[in-house]
């Protein structure tokens, strides 16, 4: 700190924790103590509040005690002259704030006044679910189900961090242009504050940028006590993902430190009341970075680099305001020491992860591929060095220009890759990529993959030039960028020729059905090695997947093919084999191999890893997982709750709940986090008795997943399994499950004690 | 006869000056005069002369000569610096039982007056050593902790147990060099026998033994009289005094509390707050009862309770002059026996407490811990009674006063770089890591009459403030830069170089830090063991850049804190003249312990001690101990003015132009 920021914040805090102590006086007298209090779908009660004091703040009155801590972190302002000490001093004021903020917040929604109302001009583009709402507001918090989602991304680097944006841009253009840097660099950008008013969020509706989860950009609300949201978002980062209890606040803040890139980016007048939430996220080992002139902190310590930074934006070398904003985003990331990797992908778009989720609607759609009324494929595969000419992008037949408006037609991307490292059984794990490379430009939609893939390209894409050929361009750079270790050459071609199209899909559908084949081929027994997945150490230092032919990993985006060639593309990286070695057991999967890995993987807080069993030693989760899987004793058998599902379970508990029990690298019997996709495989707690073990299963899953459980169910003998499980729709506790069993004859009913 | 100085060779402290100018006017001699007058022995004074047996005295002044017995030179040496070694330890250590014994009588209730105040640090104490805590009252707990700190003293085998506190690495040296402590009584005994005629005559050996002696003082004993005191009394954290002469009041009962041990002095503070006392003191005529301290008495009470400071060793027949002292109250060390002729001259009483201490002519009112409280009132009365003698001809009272901001606890130092959620050495260490901190000095000590009052202390802050160097300080040498305005925030601002300003503005501190009295060099040693175990700068304190410097040192306490400092692997310089000088360029051979305590010790420990006279020569050693230090680690070297650019300064520059302009110059263009 320095005198001049100590005295500010100090002061911004005392008025604030006054006003939260008026607020929660007026609410205790007119709502009554026992008013409950919660932010929606989120196990972590007031995040900041319970990770920072270990107090779970169920009603009105919890809140009570906290502001009574909350006074206790206040301190009187620094003297004029013969001053005492002030650093310290200023951090527990920000951390006053900081329990403020959040009661403030929760207070509002008592009143309905979160989430923030917007004009109905206003629509969130994906964001936290609130019910009976039609999304004219602001997000407010984030909940669980986003967090997750996002995890493996933030651990695997594809989104390397997020930035808290407090307060309005020089202008709209300014404000734009920050956004779109950030989303360039895939970093999760959370809006709030405001400077007389106007807040970035309306400077960026008023420009038509998307805001909500599908974009990165989440509107928390326009003052600047709704970014306790940002920091209630970091506390609940080091509780899912690094296994670290309530009320460890020392732990938690420096979590965030070491391992969430965040930083604090103030636009406009800073008041008082910007510089004591600033101290608080100074706590959490946040930087501040302020376009305007303000005392700037250099020594490090209590963040890893800078404390404070000014960067007056009129005094940014540039020569005009979008490179100014430019250069104000990369200090940022400077000073956070935010590890970023840009795609540089020549097209007339921007491109980044953060347009991964953006959606291209019917109003703005130009072309489409695929879908209801054409159809589109891709189709990779491997050829010899000689047969491939790297870099040669070939459009054959005509270009979308003679296509109406909002009009569809047929497309194939074919690449033909080339590498020394290149393996055939790599094909489908590149292929794969496709949908996530080609979703990266702005303005382009992709779902689906193989002969299913749908594209989509907006208007404001074809206004900016975006063509055929620009999918090759995008392939080509993505390609080498991120596989280069394997692949040499790239080579791709899109065909809209009908004859040459009908020619390849028949090609592409062979090589499919081959590759299928080869896939269920792959069995447990037919390897001699399966693979860890460490890549959430960095989020959750103990925990360790261990990722077989038949079991992938957790959180869907890694099998056992994925992990085979990431190994070859970084073979000291965080998938490594691991040599099966001598079978201990069958049946629940036990290798010595495994065994060993596991203590070494865990750091020795994890002995033994079954792989087949759910009861004795199952694998631990690190809390990116898709689904939770948990016995359900009076039932004899298991239930299985997607990260979708927030409603309750017959456990009495949510997933939001329950995932606090299956995560941070713990090992809990009856509890396991896992992937989507291991509940269809042969294996899926195989030593217990599979897939005919689940008695409930949210609906969600049953829907998205119907023909291959369809097909499980056939496997599994009992081709009408699928209706004997009971959903949230039908069930919700276990009186009403053991009844629904007993109704529809649930062969879990009559299968052997689990236990 | 020697060559009497001017008064300003006497002291750089313009209220001791005008004090010593009064002293001539009166005809009154002090220390300094004294001074002058007595020529120090020049064979004593190089460690030559051994008066250990009847045989002698010998003085071995020609090349070869030994002693009656046939004790080598350097083995009388090495003996003789053993024996202020062990007297030094002693001093300290039976300030550390006494206050062992109090938190004993303050557990079981017998202790009038006095409470636990800090439960925390109680409990954080008694976690090092394994005393159950969890469900149990802090006087339970202190009672276990009390026996436990008793017990060390008279330990006769196995280790002492504060010093597990050390680095892990530290440990392991002391084990392998034989000289971790068993018990702090056994080691200072065995000192004293095996200096004792005809018994250990291997200087290398003796001087190991000194070692052991020392760390039973830095690591045992000293360190318990620090914890209790904390925990009796509060760990101190910073709070605005005052210090100098000029915090002697006219119109008030003026009692100046001068000696060690916080337990008298923090009673007399309670006690002169207690409303029957304060009417007391109207009703003889005056407004109030004015405390203040002297020595390590007055670091004691400032850094707790904000108690202003007379002064230092040399101010305390300095502020008896002031005519206006009522009582002087002294316990134990550091008390010259001239006070009580020099108080003849005026009306000031000199009141004597411990059970230890009495001056022959001095008024003896003894302490005693259960009845504290009433003890406490009635020195008060007695000053009170005392103010009527007072003659308002003789009162010169310097209005000169500066103020101090102390209170470093080390305890206070991580909180204050962090704040109750991050408390760390991380900030510290970063800076020093980055070179915006060069390194740190601790600079303590006395006042020695020899030299000038304050002049060395003063220069060698002043110079390593300007290369970038925090300056840590305790006893007689913090009062002196707390008198020159040095322990201000205001002084991080201006007398400091770009990089250390940048820190002090960041926290907050002044750039030098008053960690508290003599007895509490062990908080400095905590600090070293706390940064070396933040990470970054080595895996043990010698490989911290740091430097220990004494400039004026005279007390054998001095001599201990030097050497149990050096064993726990700093480099220290004392200023003045080395005990152990020899006289190489008249006696072969007569510096073989110097070169041990410095070369030998090096090896042995990593830390060294030596004696350099020129400030200049101590400030430029320093620095290249420092730098070489950095360079051992990888740190980068230091560079002047590399840092600097962050702080507040620009914008004080900018609030202070009309609101039009500085909205254009701190917002630029307001949001569309």
């Amino acid at each position: 700190m320095s005198r001049y920021i100590a005295t500010r914040a100090m002061r911004g805090a005392n008025a604030l924790v006054i006003e939260a102590e008026l607020m929660l006086d007026r609410a205790l007298k007119e709502k009554g103590a026992d008013t409950p209090v919660a932010f929606p779908n989120t196990a972590y009660y007031l995040p900041t509040i319970l990770g920072m004091t270990g107090k779970a703040v169920e009603k009105l009155g919890d809140l009570q005690p906290i502001m009574r801590y909350a006074r206790d972190l206040l301190h009187p302002i620094p003297a004029f002259a013969k001053w005492t000490p002030y650093l310290g001093e200023t951090l527990d004021s920000g951390m006053a704030t900081l329990l403020a903020a959040e009661t403030i917040e929760v207070v509002r929604f008592v009143y309905g006044l979160q989430p923030e109302p917007m004009p109905d001009s206003f629509t969130l583009s994906g964001g936290t679910n609130y019910v009976g709402s039609e999304g004219h507001h602001l997000n407010g918090p984030i909940d669980d189900i986003q967090l997750r989602s996002w995890g493996i991304q933030l651990v695997d680097g594809r989104m390397p961090g997020f930035a808290a944006i407090v307060g309005c841009a020089k202008s709209n253009e300014v404000a734009v242009k920050i956004v779109r840097e950030l989303q360039r660099r895939n970093i999760l950008t959370f809006l709030c504050g405001n400077v007389n008013g106007r807040s970035i969020i309306h400077q960026l509706q008023e420009e038509g940028v998307e805001l909500g989860y599908n974009t990165f950009t989440v509107p928390f609300g326009t003052d600047t006590i709704s970014a306790i949201y940002a920091l209630g978002f970091a506390t609940r980062s080091a509780l899912t993902f690094g296994g670290l209890k309530p009320g460890m606040s020392r732990e938690i803040l420096l979590y965030n430190k070491e391992r969430v890139f965040a930083f604090v980016l103030a636009l406009g007048e800073v008041d008082d009341l910007k510089y004591a939430a600033a101290a608080g996220a100074i706590n959490f080992g946040f930087p501040v970075i302020a376009d305007t002139v303000i005392p700037e902190i250099l020594p490090t310590g209590v963040t890893t680099y800078e404390h404070v930074v000014s960067m007056p934006f009129n005094q940014i070398e540039g020569k005009d305001d979008l490179e100014r904003a430019e250069q104000l985003v990369q200090k940022c990331i400077e000073v956070r020491g935010v590890r970023v990797k840009v795609s540089n992908v020549d097209v007339p778009v921007p491109y980044g992860s953060a347009f991964e989720g953006e959606v291209v609607r019917k109003a703005d759609l130009r072309v489409e591929f695929g879908g209801k009324h054409s159809r589109a494929f891709e189709y990779l595969h491997m050829a010899k060095l000689d047969e491939v000419t790297d870099g040669k992008i070939e459009v054959i037949g005509p270009d979308f220009a003679q296509i109406p408006a909002q009009g569809s037609m047929d497309l194939g991307i074919i690449i033909k890759v080339a590498g020394r490292q290149m393996q055939q059984d790599f094909e489908p794990v590149l292929e794969r990529q496709v949908h996530y490379f080609v979703n990266g430009a702005s303005g382009i939609q992709h779902v689906g993959q193989r002969d299913i893939a749908w594209i989509r390209i907006s208007n404001n894409a074809a206004d900016k030039g975006f063509n055929l050929e620009h999918f090759g361009r995008v392939l080509h750079a993505r390609f080498h960028e991120d596989f280069g270790a394997i692949v040499d050459k790239v080579q791709v071609t899109v065909i809209t020729d009908p004859a040459l199209h009908t020619e390849w899909l028949e090609k592409a559908r062979a090589a499919y059905d081959f590759r299928n084949k080869r896939l269920a081929d792959l069995t447990d027994n037919k390897v001699e090695e399966f693979y860890s997945c460490t890549l959430c150490q960095s989020f959750a230092p103990n925990h360790v997947c261990v990722v077989s032919p038949e079991r992938l990993g957790l959180c869907g985006a890694y099998n056992w093919l994925d992990c085979k060639a990431s190994f070859s593309i970084n073979p000291t990286g965080p998938n490594q084999p691991i040599k099966l070695g001598k079978l201990v057991d069958e049946k629940k999967g036990y290798w010595e191999g495994t065994n060993d890995y596991a203590k070494i993987g865990s750091h020795g807080v994890v002995q033994e890893v079954s792989m087949y069993s759910i009861m004795e030693n199952p694998m631990t989760a690190c809390g990116c997982f898709e689904c939770i899987v948990m016995l359900i004793p009076e039932a004899n058998g298991v239930m299985v709750v997607s990260r979708e599902d927030t409603s309750m379970t017959p456990a009495g508990m949510t997933f939001s709940t329950l995932a606090g029990i299956a995560g941070g690298g713990m090992q809990t019997p009856g509890v396991m986090g896992v992937g989507k996709f291991y509940l269809i495989s042969p294996k899926f707690i195989s030593a217990d008795g599979g897939f005919k073990r689940v008695v409930w299963m949210s609906s969600v899953l049953k829907q998205s997943m119907n023909d291959e459980f369809k097909a499980v169910c056939a496997r599994e003998g009992d081709p009408d399994l699928l209706d004997k499980i009971a959903d949230e729709r039908s069930v919700s506790t276990v009186d009403d499950l053991l009844a629904w069993l007993e109704a529809h004859n649930h062969p879990a009913m009559a299968m052997e004690p689990m236990f | 006869m020697a060559k009497k100085r001017e008064i300003k060779e006497y002291s750089t402290d313009p209220a001791a000056q005008q004090m010593l100018i009064r002293a001539e006017e009166l005809g009154i001699g002090t220390a300094f005069t004294r001074a002058d007058n007595m020529v120090p022995c020049n064979i004593g004074g190089a460690g030559m002369c051994c008066k250990q047996c009847g045989m002698g005295p010998c003085r071995l002044t020609k090349n070869g000569e030994v002693g009656v017995c046939g004790a080598t030179l350097d083995t009388i040496q090495a003996r003789n610096l053993t024996r202020a070694i062990a007297a030094g330890g002693a001093a300290h250590s039976d300030h550390g039982r006494d206050m062992a014994f109090l938190l004993k009588a303050t557990a079981k209730g017998e202790a009038e007056g006095y409470s636990i105040r800090d439960v925390a640090k109680l409990r954080m104490v008694a976690s090092y050593y394994d005393i159950k805590v969890e469900g149990r009252s802090p006087e339970e707990v202190a009672n276990d902790l009390a026996d436990l700190y008793i017990a060390q003293f008279g330990q006769q085998r196995g280790e002492v147990a504060p010093a597990v506190r050390a680095p892990k690495k530290r440990q392991q040296v002391w084990r392998e060099q034989k000289v971790w402590p068993r018990g702090v009584d056994r080691e200072v005994v065995e000192a004293l026998h095996r200096t004792h005629i005809g018994d250990d005559q291997d200087p290398a050996h003796i001087l190991n033994h000194a070692v052991r002696t020392a760390l039973a003082d830095g690591w045992a004993g000293s360190m318990i009289a620090t914890d209790i005191s904390d925990i009796l009394f509060g760990t101190p954290a910073p709070l605005l005094g005052q210090a100098n002469l000029g915090v002697i009041k006219e119109d008030m009962v003026n009692v100046v509390v001068h000696g060690h041990e916080p337990s008298m002095s923090e009673m007399l503070v309670a006690a002169s707050q207690s409303p029957d006392i304060i009417a007391y003191a109207k009703a003889a005529g005056a407004h109030g009862i004015n405390l203040s301290g002297i020595c390590c008495t007055a670091n004691e009470i400032l850094m707790r309770q904000g108690i202003p400071a007379a002064g230092n060793f040399l101010h305390q027949e300095l502020s008896i002059m002031t005519g206006a002292v009522e009582a002087m109250v002294v316990d134990v060390q550091c008390i010259m026996q001239a006070l009580v002729g020099l108080a003849q001259n005026f009306h000031t009483k000199i009141i004597t407490t411990s059970p230890k201490v009495k001056i022959k002519g001095a008024t003896h009112i003894e302490f005693d811990e259960q009845k504290a409280l009433t003890i406490a009132k009635e020195i008060l009365k007695t000053a009170i009674d005392n103010f009527k003698n007072r003659e308002s001809a003789k009162v010169r009272i310097p209005q000169i006063k500066e103020s101090v901001i102390p209170g470093f606890s080390h305890e206070y130092i991580n909180y204050m770089l962090g704040g109750s959620y991050r408390a760390s050495f991380r900030p510290l260490n970063d800076a020093i890591m980055t070179g915006r901190i060069r390194g740190v000095a601790a600079i303590v000590g006395c006042n020695n009459p020899r030299s000038s009052q304050d002049y060395l202390h003063n220069l060698v802050v002043k110079e390593l403030l300007k290369q970038d160097v925090l300056v840590v300080q305790t006893g007689c040498g913090a009062i002196a830069a707390g008198k020159l305005g040095l322990m201000l925030g205001e002084a991080g601002l201006s007398e400091v170089g770009s990089g250390l300003r940048e820190v002090c503005e960041t926290v907050g501190i002044p750039p030098v830090l008053h960690m508290g009295s003599c007895v509490d060099n062990t908080r400095i040693l905590t600090v070293l063991t706390q940064m070396v175990e933040e990470g970054g700068l080595g895996d043990d304190i010698d490989q911290v850049p740091a430097v220990g410097l004494a400039p004026e040192w005279m007390s054998e306490k001095a001599l201990a804190i030097a050497t149990y400092c050096v064993a726990s692997g700093a480099y220290v310089i004392f200023g003045g003249a080395s005990p152990v000088s020899g006289m190489p360029d008249r006696v072969s051979d007569s510096d073989l312990v110097l070169k041990y305590i410095s070369e030998g010790w090096e090896k042995q420990y990593g830390g060294k001690l030596e004696f350099i006279p020129d400030p200049q020569e101590m400030i430029f050693k320093s620095l290249e101990h420092i730098d070489k230090k950095r360079a051992a680690l990888g740190l980068p070297a230091w560079e002047k003015d590399k840092f600097g650019r962050s702080g507040d300064a620009k914008m004080n520059e900018l609030e202070k132009l009309p609101l039009a302009e500085k909205r254009e110059a701190i917002y630029g263009l307001a949001a569309d």
